[in-house]
């Protein structure tokens, strides 16, 4: 019964991975990849740790836990990182007409343009 | 115990795998912007630590959990220090 349960987590993880994979080429802009990459991918992985933690000669329950709390509280942080990035590097975005958001960034850059000043100062003084 | 054969069915996770694996990596040698790359990035060591999960359930060695964990340590610190790269480095 456990091991057809871990099967059967290990088989949702795999394909919670297939279907982000497949996000990942299939949508539009650089931002919906980082959704579906990091969302149901870290889900995916996350059931895939369960299910080889479920078979209990195989795993200690402690490293398998401890992995699965690090992605919890690692992924919220890396998508927001990646996505501040992305936005910020200037990607283009499907489906955008009006960005409210377009014109601080341009201040921000004729401001202090990225090319001829220490970048550190510009990153601390964003957040 | 009950006559499944894990090794069998860790063997046809981990070749399913091989197809997140070909898209992760299509995209990353294609993607048209930097951060596209980073993302594809991303999404490989997320493959590769479901690997490394599935390797253990095969072998029945504990110790690729283990490597599952500190590839998902490494993961974090190498998408946060990618992520501050790109932030610093502008358009482009």
């Amino acid at each position: 019964m456990t091991t057809l349960a871990a099967i059967l987590l290990m088989t949702l993880g795999v394909g919670f991975l297939l279907v982000a994979a497949i996000g990942l080429v299939r949508l539009p802009d650089a931002l919906q990849r980082m959704h579906s990459a990091t969302k149901a991918g870290t889900l995916g992985t996350a059931l895939v740790i369960l299910g080889a933690m479920l078979l209990g000669e195989v795993a200690r329950p402690s490293t398998g836990l401890l992995t699965i709390l690090f992605l919890l509280v690692t992924l919220p942080f890396g998508a927001q990182l990646l996505g501040r990035a992305a936005y910020l590097s200037g990607t283009p975005l499907a489906d955008i007409d009006d960005d409210p958001l377009a014109p601080e960034v341009a201040a921000d850059r004729t401001v202090d343009p990225v090319t001829s000043s220490p970048p550190a100062a510009r990153t601390d003084s964003a957040r | 115990m009950s006559g499944i054969d894990m090794g069998l069915v860790a063997g046809v996770l981990a070749a399913t795998l091989c197809a997140p694996l070909a898209l992760a990596a299509w995209r990353m040698l294609r993607g048209p912007a930097v951060a596209d790359r980073f993302v594809a990035f991303d999404m490989l060591t997320a493959v590769a630590v479901a690997f490394s999960a599935l390797t253990a359930v095969a072998t029945g060695r504990s110790g690729f959990l283990d490597v599952a964990l500190v590839l998902s340590l490494v993961n974090f610190v190498a998408t946060a220090a990618f992520a501050l790269f790109l932030e610093r480095k502008g358009r482009g």
